[in-house]
């Protein structure tokens, strides 16, 4: 096979941060090639100088693609070239149609006349190949996440694609979603197309990669090629890291103390559709030192329960009571809910987590100015001190804590929510998918400040898709189905296939 | 990628010209307002800088700055305020009404005045904060409003004169406290025919106050690593602003003194400066623009705040009335028309994003001014107030590219 891709010794920098180092990466034709590294190692850089986002010209470096030095200007060289990038932030628009966001910028037209049986009869032909079966007119608003991403790939192919690159395509997707992407995957492979996938999850990079470069630190450390050797896990994350990695998850004295926090009789209606009651009776608890999972699908709720818990930041006619300490709080609003000792730690860091247009120093210290003031007036160096102790704590890889958000890579930036609601201080602390899109050894740090806080006596709550995580991590597992909680699992009679079977039966 | 050694060099390291390149727009402001102050010093042969133009330029513009306090806070919440001119001739003609047609005390008046306009930004902001209907149509209504309520209360026609204490609001000065010996003394030093030394004092004071802060931040800055800008733009930065500060209370001083309203503009200026720039309430506002849903899953009670956004609008639309009435001496129907534009214009000139959660008090103040001396040495020309527009529409359009191509520059 021959190469179909080679980028060689491709330097880039950011003002203060060299984010790629002489980098090579050789991609062969019609190849499934997995990029993996940390968090902030350069995979999305390095992809966004492969399809012109970063311009030729403003790194240094050759890119040779399909035989002849490729120096594009914009993305719509490299499309041009069949070179398709599907960011790690999906990019279609929400108000318009399936139909309406394939063909956008490549409008099915006659004299600037939009021919809508073609557009539609196209549509579909695409929405066939990638396995999805609504209408051409359903509006984009109204797919989850994992079909979200399947258009993404369907406008991919309506542009003769040769390259497809696809960053962290499955960090928002269900456990079935993403098996259905992957196998999408291997079928377009059969057809042809070159691909390149980002991702932090190496099973399945494992599952689909015919070859596999680890990036660290901007330079890339070695290219393994499945048909030569063995591509283990075991082999990534060392190279990924630096260094062998015996467990995914650090050990912890397990005592759980007195019941923290219970939720009781929750009771919570769609805000919109108000006869619909998305959260029914659900009764939880949280002692003391205890890390308290709750698995389930996709759309189980878990998400509307904990916003609605925190604050009434989802839903209407909410009703149950809450109680920490064994004493009832007030939790209808957020800061009221801060006050009781709650925190959440949202799953949509952009929208919902973040001010990326700020620097780190001030989302870390947003939800808890007060502590960082006299009365009104802020102390501007005690937030540095603080910002930089989170920095050092969490390991953010950054030029500094006055860098603005916006410029961190997707796990640095999940580093930085996590700051703020660890600097809030909680008792209870709510979790909702917080290794997502976080690389291994990050997510080992992660465990590790959950289990501080559970030394601490603290209360964690841990909302996950991912299976292994809620087994290795919680002391405890409710499952969650369709609203309500189906089940509860010790640690010790949970398993993978417990809760999948608490899940199926009811 | 050492990024952490590499981060704490780079402001050394870093050239004089990619530094200017890096932040054009923090110095193109105050380059722009020299340059454009230098242009019409030179074709309007001196007058521009004349005592007697310096005050007037500076009273010309006072509503306009104090209202671009409130506009300023309300653009970083993330909304807008259309209704300001209106309000603004909505108040100064109920002071003329309650002074003038019932003879009412002028401190009744002043406070009623206030409050008036406190509940005229509570009406918008309620409907704002509460219902989530968008600033731009609430505020428009509004400016129909109060335009239409103003004309009912001066049933069309003009309405003065305003007795002596509520004039001063506008046209007092500032006494000197120092004896006239001191004064002559001054003057005789200084070459001049006289010299309110009270004013020029104050110069000297501020002045020596915006070093001596700048320094602060300086050193504070450095001591946690954070990218300060080079010796040599430092000083000059300071420099030039302190000269600019002593030499227009110079001129000043040697005109009729401290207008009143410059003290009432200075004071709201640094009171809104901190309150922005370093209180809780302040961060908390650029939060709310910046990201209403984070901010409000962060605990803050961004309903309340947008409210008190408008309510705090309304009471310097408040201010701003009384001082354009008393500074006619009367109140005109026609009063603050289409001024809102001229506010909104200084807001984002001076460096306020349209999308909220950027933008500071100094920059609107700086903006507003700019505008001013636009209008005034334009007015000196005898440029036509057809081309006035024009141009003044053309600077805010090369102000706000200014902003975005810079922006896409830093990437
Ligand atoms: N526009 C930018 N300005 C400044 N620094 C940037 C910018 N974009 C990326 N960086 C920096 O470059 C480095 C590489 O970032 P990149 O997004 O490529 O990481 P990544 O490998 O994709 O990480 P993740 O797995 O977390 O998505 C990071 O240190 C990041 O902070
Ligand atoms: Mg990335």
């Amino acid at each position: 096979m021959t190469a179909l891709l080679e980028m060689r010794g491709i330097t880039k920098e950011f003002p203060g941060v060299k984010a790629l180092d002489t980098v090579n990466l050789t991609v062969k034709d019609g190849e499934i090639h997995a990029l993996v590294g940390e968090n902030g190692a350069g995979k999305s850089t390095l992809m966004k100088v492969l399809s012109g986002v970063y311009p030729a010209g403003s790194y240094d470096g050759e890119i040779h693609y399909d035989g002849a030095l490729a120096e594009f200007g914009d993305i719509s060289d490299s499309e041009a070239k069949g070179v398709i990038i599907i960011h790690q932030e999906l990019a279609l628009v929400p108000l318009l149609s399936i139909a309406e966001n394939l063909f956008l910028g490549n409008e099915r037209a006659r004299g600037g006349i939009i021919n809508w049986r073609e557009t539609n009869k196209r549509t579909e032909a695409l929405l066939q190949k990638v396995g999805l079966k609504e209408p051409p007119s359903t509006l984009v608003d109204k797919l989850g996440v994992g079909k979200q991403q399947l258009v993404e790939i369907a406008k991919a192919l309506s542009k003769e694609v040769r390259l497809l690159i696809l960053d962290e395509p499955t960090a928002a997707l269900s456990e079935s979603d993403s098996q259905a992407l992957l196998d999408l995957m291997l079928e377009l492979k059969q057809q042809g197309v070159t691909q390149i996938i980002i991702s932090h999850k190496l099973n399945e990079v494992r599952r689909v990669a015919d070859s596999v470069t680890v990036i660290r630190d901007g330079s890339t450390v070695s290219t393994m090629d499945a048909k030569t050797q063995d591509i283990t896990e075991d082999n990534i994350v060392r190279d990924m890291v630096g260094r062998d990695m015996a467990h995914r998850y650090p050990a912890r004295e397990r005592r759980a103390g007195e019941v923290l926090m219970e939720v009781k009789d929750w009771n919570v209606w769609h805000p919109l559709h108000t006869d619909r009651q998305v959260i029914e009776d659900v009764n939880m608890a949280v002692r003391a030192g205890e890390v308290v999972g709750i698995a389930g699908l996709m759309g189980a709720g878990r998400t509307e329960l904990a916003m609605s818990i925190f604050g009434r930041s989802y839903g209407r006619n909410i009703s149950g009571s809450v109680e920490v300490g064994g004493k009832p709080v007030d939790v209808s609003t957020v800061s009221k809910a801060i006050e009781a000792g709650l925190a959440y730690v949202t799953e949509d860091r952009k929208s919902l987590g973040l001010i990326l247009e700020e620097t780190i120093q001030r989302n870390i210290t947003m939800a808890n100015l007060e502590e960082v003031a006299r009365g009104q007036v802020l102390n501007e160096s005690a937030e540095t001190r603080v910002a930089e102790e989170y920095r050092k704590a969490l390991n953010i890889r950054t030029p500094g804590v006055f860098q603005r958000v916006m410029n961190l890579s997707g796990g640095n930036q999940q580093k930085v929510v996590l700051s703020k609601w660890l600097f809030a201080k909680p008792e209870v602390l709510i979790l909702d998918e917080p290794t997502r899109g976080i690389d291994v050894g990050a997510k080992f740090e992660i465990y590790g400040i959950i289990n501080d806080l559970s030394k601490q006596g603290k209360g964690v709550i841990m909302i996950s898709s991912e299976m292994p995580e809620l087994l290795g991590m919680c002391d405890r597992i409710y499952v969650m189905n369709e609203g309500a909680f189906v089940g509860e699992l010790s640690a010790e009679d949970a398993s993978q296939e417990r809760i999948m079977s608490l899940i199926v039966t009811e | 990628m050492d990024i952490a050694e590499h981060g704490a060099e780079a402001p050394e390291k870093q050239g004089i010209g990619e530094y200017l390149v890096r932040h054009l727009r923090e110095y193109g402001l105050l380059f722009a307002l020299i340059a454009i102050m230098a242009f019409f010093q030179i074709v309007t042969e001196g007058t521009l800088l004349k005592p007697v133009n310096v005050t007037n330029l500076l009273l010309q513009n006072s509503y306009i700055v104090i209202m671009a306090l409130g506009m300023l806070i309300v653009i970083v919440s993330g909304n807008i305020d259309l209704s300001v001119g209106s309000v603004m001739g909505f108040v100064g003609a109920l002071a003329a009404v309650m002074i003038v047609e019932w003879e009412l005390s002028t401190a009744v008046t002043m406070v009623t005045c206030l409050v008036a306009g406190g509940l005229i930004g509570a009406a918008q902001g309620y409907w704002i904060a509460y219902w989530k209907i968008p600033s731009f149509i609430v505020t428009l209504a509004g400016m129909l409003v109060f335009r239409g309520a103003s004309l009912w209360l001066l049933e069309g026609q003009s309405l003065g004169p305003f007795p002596r204490e509520f004039q001063m609001l506008a046209n007092g000065f500032v006494p000197d406290i120092f004896p006239s010996g001191v004064s002559q003394t001054v003057a005789d030093l200084l070459g001049q025919k006289r010299v309110n030394v009270l004013a020029l004092g104050t110069g000297l004071v501020a002045a020596g106050l915006i070093v001596w802060m700048e320094l602060k931040a300086r050193a504070q800055n450095k001591a946690y690593g954070m990218a300060g800008e080079p010796q040599a733009f430092f000083i000059a930065r300071i420099g030039i602003v302190a000269i600019a500060l002593i030499f227009i209370l110079f001129k000043l001083s040697t005109f009729r003194g401290l207008p009143n309203v410059l003290i009432t503009m200075g004071v709201l200026t640094i009171i809104y400066a901190f309150f922005t720039g370093r209180t809780v309430t302040g961060r908390r506002i650029y939060a709310l623009g910046g990201n209403e849903k984070a901010a409000k899953l962060s605990g803050i009670k961004t309903e309340r705040l947008t409210f008190l956004a408008f309510v705090n609008m309304g009471v310097l639309a408040g201010i701003a009335g009384m001082v354009f009435a008393a500074r006619l001496n009367s109140a005109t129907p026609k009063a603050g028309f289409a001024l809102e534009l001229d506010v909104i214009a200084a807001v984002f000139i001076g460096g306020a994003s349209m999308s909220g959660g950027v933008g500071k008090i100094v920059g609107a103040v700086v903006g507003a001014f700019l505008m001013g001396v636009l209008n005034n040495g334009m007015s000196i020309m005898g440029i036509g107030i057809d081309y006035q527009q024009m141009i003044k529409g053309l600077v805010l359009l090369a102000a706000v590219i200014f902003d975005v191509y810079n922006k896409s520059k830093q990437g």
